[in-house]
């Protein structure tokens, strides 16, 4: 049987929790697209999943390399989004991670940091400048003037501090949890592979 | 600044996948030698096996198999200067091995 959820996510490591503790109970992934999850029965537990963020965006030809290869090595691609893909693997077949050491987790986590931050910053810029539009916007002509105009100002303040909050969310509850496993990893690294 | 010639130990990922490249083979073929040669200690991620493979291939280590490349899957064979890196690695490895049993007996813990 099919199930269509809508949620949204934006972090895609409670999503991907979400993800395995629904096929645990034989509800399992097999599309997603902007905020839309279809599942479909299969027996409890019979998939792990795991989601990635690819280094370009999933339709590039460096990602299709890629994906191609994960699907030879026994992972099936569910599905794509953006950068990130929606990946499975038989539970019966152990355990799925796509990086087995240090360096490699190292690397992808070094990416993830960069896509945060990317996030991050767009935000923060957007944000600001709407925020600085709106307070500069309000002192070139007097409200009253404006007629059905007079709330323009108004649009950009709201608009730019809820950009400016989205930043700060990405900055601490992404962005900064990433970068402190990333120290440790290479903390690690000195001692270990 | 000139890059020095004393170049560490290969990371056992590496190791065990320049050592499965005796025989050509694709990376599903991979993962599962590497399994079994470590006893299921050793299970390579898809994507470290992936990034270390195109890695391998940049410094020439490793090579596609002729023909391969349109096939489905991609085969994968070691070269001479990988072969020249397992070589050097065992040195090293027996030079580990060695200095470990002399100082402790070679005992069991």
């Amino acid at each position: 049987m099919k199930k269509i959820i809508r949620k949204l996510y934006w972090n895609p490591q409670k999503e991907e929790n979400w993800l395995n503790s629904l096929a645990a109970k034989g509800l399992s992934l097999t599309d997603y697209s902007w905020g839309r999850y279809v599942f479909q029965d299969t027996e409890p537990g019979e998939y792990t999943y795991r989601i990635e963020l690819l280094d370009k965006n999933a339709q590039t030809v460096e990602s299709e390399v890629y994906l191609r290869f994960l699907e030879e090595s026994g992972v099936e691609v569910v599905s794509h989004w953006k950068r990130w893909v929606y990946l499975r693997k038989k539970t019966v077949e152990g355990p799925f991670d796509l990086y087995s050491d240090i360096e490699s987790r190292i690397r992808y986590l070094m990416r993830l940091t960069r896509f945060y931050l990317g996030l991050t910053l767009l935000e923060a810029f957007v944000g600001l400048a709407n925020i600085l539009i709106g307070i500069t916007d309000v002192f070139v002509k007097p409200l009253q003037d404006r007629g059905f105009m007079s709330s323009v100002p108004f649009v950009n303040l709201f608009g730019g501090i809820l950009c400016l909050g989205l930043g700060l969310m990405f900055f601490f509850a992404l962005y900064l949890p990433i970068r402190s496993q990333l120290r440790k990893l290479k903390k690690e690294k000195e001692i270990f592979e | 600044m000139p890059e020095s010639n004393e170049r560490g130990s290969l990371t056992e990922a590496v190791f065990y996948i320049l050592l499965s490249l005796y025989q050509p083979m694709h990376g599903y073929g991979i993962m599962q030698t590497v399994g079994e040669w470590s006893r299921g200690r050793v299970i390579l991620g898809a994507g470290t096996l992936y990034g270390a493979l195109n890695t391998l291939l940049e410094k020439n280590w490793i090579q596609t198999v002729p023909g391969s490349d349109n096939s489905r899957k991609k085969e994968y064979v070691i070269t001479a200067q990988g072969k020249q890196q397992i070589e050097d690695e065992r040195l090293r490895l027996e030079e580990r091995l060695e200095n470990a049993k002399r100082i402790t007996g070679g005992n069991e813990l």
